[in-house]
């Protein structure tokens, strides 16, 4: 996926004005926001089975190139190929090679966010593969030529009327109004795609080192079809995503369908190992994995490891202030929200995400719901830090907090400045004692009136109060 | 060097750790423990249970006394919602008496064309409500996901307390792990659409299942 993540401040305007956008986006808080809330609630021993998930994730990290070994092992003994990618060209290059070696002319894909990371669609267009999406909204979202704004939700953005026009366009069929028609119609277009495809590409929420499994959560059920119809299947995803045992398993499956969609369970989780066996009558005779490196390795070992516990579940940005009000294009790369705003910098570069890590008020609400106990304040405050250390930062602001340091070490010249400042905007607030327009700071002022001082310092009435204490008799 | 060899030597380095500490066989032995973690309790009746929890996912239930009822429960299933009386399904059924309850019963894996598939499962988890499949030369994952209508056969004793369980039974089978385990909780659904809400998104619209209490 191109990334337009420099440009956060201006998309972010764009999005605040889109009125549409709006209304979808305050939908969301309704149903993902309160779904989790409701389905956390249901589990007695929540902390505890949180707790756990968090330990698991961090564990296996600790020894993640054991559990890798393990996994690859299992895998490779049921039949499937394991492959090695250290970026994201290296993905793309290995499926054009498997697209290529088993005569691939078309691919159906189910959602997978690493394979947005690779720009896959585009590589595999360019070698001569057709490529159909098959979750609805990115369906939707082929056809639309758009990004996804959403991990889960992927056209969230978009509302019912935008989509039956993009079918009645794309499909030529009379133009349908209800939702569930709009479905059926979206159904009826991609099953001959499925029953047609020779290559079958899906991502994995989890591969198990025990196993050697692949894993997937949908609820459409093009995940199945994916992984059991076409004579190819190829699951890309990030190493990141290994878990050791089928029990562990069970306690992220436990809470990763809550925090997404508030769902207790998704309608399908598929568990895939190894190509067809003997005797079957469907199912890939090839499987491969692809595991993608993709910056992950960098983050292992830093301040910013425990990023690599995410499963992706998307309550941070659901749960995000700044996300509910600028929708999930503003970030201008695969992952919105504070998830993006630490992922973004960390694999593709901190100087090409300037503003992420910024786009938060810290308010930890994305701390509080994260079902692996990732302190996403405290890291986007450590790239805030790296910004400053390495000089990334604007120089007004770089010049700005030299300026207040040099003042703040020399407290008569910093009283005098307050002095002067609390009586000017005391003068500037007028009789109803607001400021609508702050010189140097219209940033601030456009979207709020700020309350002007009342004209003294706090210093200042301080020293009156003990003058006037001390003298009473 | 590979692609292998240099992200598994990038790991090691940001990892900084030295070899014979114990690592490898402390993963190794947690690998074979299947610790289990904090999890709900799921008491009182297993049956019940499940039974709440399916019908809360959309899924129908129909009760049957012993295996012989199953044909007249899904003929009266299949006429309730005028579906054809027409159905493919696994081979352990076939030999079920279809024909006289009026069910043109073929055993053979669906197609595309099929209106109605017929399953048995593995089991079945009562903390989800959920239905666990095993693929398998006689047990074809397509017959639950092509046709419009999924019919699942259940025997009251196949259902287990979580999904720690039923890995625990997988691991006794004869072929374990199969090429694919199916999780199945409900009809298909998306609310990509304006969050709206709506079902057999690709999959089936409709999960029934037969339980079977003997």
């Amino acid at each position: 996926m191109q990334l337009t993540s420099h440009q956060f401040k201006a998309r972010s305007r764009e999005k605040l004005a889109d009125a549409n956008l709006q209304g979808a986006l305050k939908k969301l808080q309704g149903n993902f926001v309160k779904g989790r809330a409701d389905r956390v609630a249901e589990l007695e021993n929540f902390p505890a089975i949180r707790d756990a998930a968090a330990a698991i994730r961090a564990r296996t990290l600790d020894h993640l190139d054991l559990y890798l070994e393990e996994f690859e092992r299992n895998a490779t003994a049921r039949g499937a190929v394991v492959h090695w990618a250290g970026t994201t060209e290296d993905v793309n290059r290995i499926v054009c090679e498997l697209a290529a070696k088993y005569d691939v002319k078309k691919a159906v894909k189910s959602k997978s966010m690493v394979s947005e990371e690779c720009a896959l669609n585009d590589a595999l267009e360019a070698a001569g593969v057709q490529v159909v999406e098959t979750d609805l909204g990115e369906y939707i979202l082929q056809l639309a030529k758009e990004a996804p704004s959403h991990i889960v939700a992927p056209v969230v953005h978009k509302s019912k009327d935008q989509v039956s026009d993009l079918f009645a366009d794309k499909h030529h069929l009379p133009r349908k109004t209800g939702i569930p028609e709009l479905c059926k119609e979206a159904r009826e277009q991609l099953r001959p795609h499925f029953v047609s495809a020779d290559m079958g590409i899906s991502g994995a929420n989890f591969i198990i080192a025990e196993t050697g499994s692949t894993l997937i959560v949908t609820n459409e059920g093009n995940g199945r079809m994916v992984t059991t119809l076409p004579r190819v299947h190829v699951a890309i995803t990030g190493i990141e995503k290994v878990v050791p045992t089928l029990e562990d398993l069970s306690t992220l499956i436990r809470l990763l369908p809550r925090h997404g969609t508030g769902q207790t369970i998704t309608n399908y989780i598929s568990v895939t190992t190894g190509p067809r066996r003997a005797g079957d009558t469907d199912g890939p005779e090839h499987f491969h994995i692809i595991l993608l490196d993709g910056g992950r390795t960098r983050l292992l070992g830093s301040d910013m490891q425990d990023m690599l516990r995410c499963i992706r579940c998307g309550a941070c940005m659901n749960h995000c202030p700044v996300y509910q009000s600028v929708g999930g294009h503003a970030y201008g790369w695969v992952y919105p929200g504070p998830m993006g705003s630490i992922l973004t910098p960390t694999y593709v570069g901190l100087e090409n995400a300037l503003d992420l890590p910024n786009a938060s008020t810290l308010c930890n609400q994305c701390g509080v719901v994260c079902p692996v106990k990732i302190p996403l304040p405290d890291l986007m405050r450590k790239l805030r830090e790296k910004q400053f250390e390495q000089g990334l930062k604007p120089k007004q602001e770089t010049w700005g907090l030299t300026l207040w340091r040099w003042t703040a070490q020399r407290p008569r010249i910093y009283a005098m400045l307050t002095q002067i400042a609390a009586r000017v905007l005391a003068v500037m607030g007028g009789s109803d004692k607001l400021i609508y327009n702050l010189p140097c700071g219209g940033g601030w002022t456009d979207g709020r009136d700020m309350p002007a001082p009342q004209g003294r310092t706090f210093r200042e009435l301080y020293k009156a109060s003990r003058i006037t204490s001390t003298s009473r008799p | 060097m590979s692609a292998r060899e240099n992200i598994l030597g990038r790991i090691r380095t940001s990892l900084r750790r030295a070899d014979g500490d114990g690592v490898a066989e402390r993963v190794r032995a947690h690998l074979g423990a299947h610790a289990l973690s904090p999890r709900p309790q799921i008491t009182g009746d297993l049956g019940a249970h499940f039974r709440e929890k399916a019908l809360a996912l959309s899924t129908s239930i129909a009760d049957v006394a012993d295996v012989h009822g199953v044909p007249s429960a899904v003929a009266a299933y299949l006429s309730l919602n005028q579906l054809p009386m027409g159905a493919v399904c696994w081979s352990a059924l076939a030999g079920l008496d279809w024909v006289s309850h009026g069910v043109v019963m073929e055993a053979r894996p669906a197609r595309e064309s099929d209106k109605v598939g017929v399953t048995e499962v593995f089991c079945a988890i009562a903390e989800t409500g959920t239905l666990m499949t095993l693929s398998g030369a006689d047990t074809p994952p397509v017959t639950s996901l092509l046709p419009e209508t999924h019919i699942a056969v259940l025997h009251a004793s196949q259902i287990v307390p979580a999904m720690e369980e039923a890995w625990q039974h997988l691991r006794e089978m004869p072929d374990y792990p199969p090429r694919a385990v199916n999780f199945i909780s409900g009809p298909s659904r998306t609310a990509d659409i304006e969050q709206t809400l709506t079902f057999g998104a690709h999959g089936p619209y409709r999960v029934h299942v037969i339980l079977v209490h003997s």
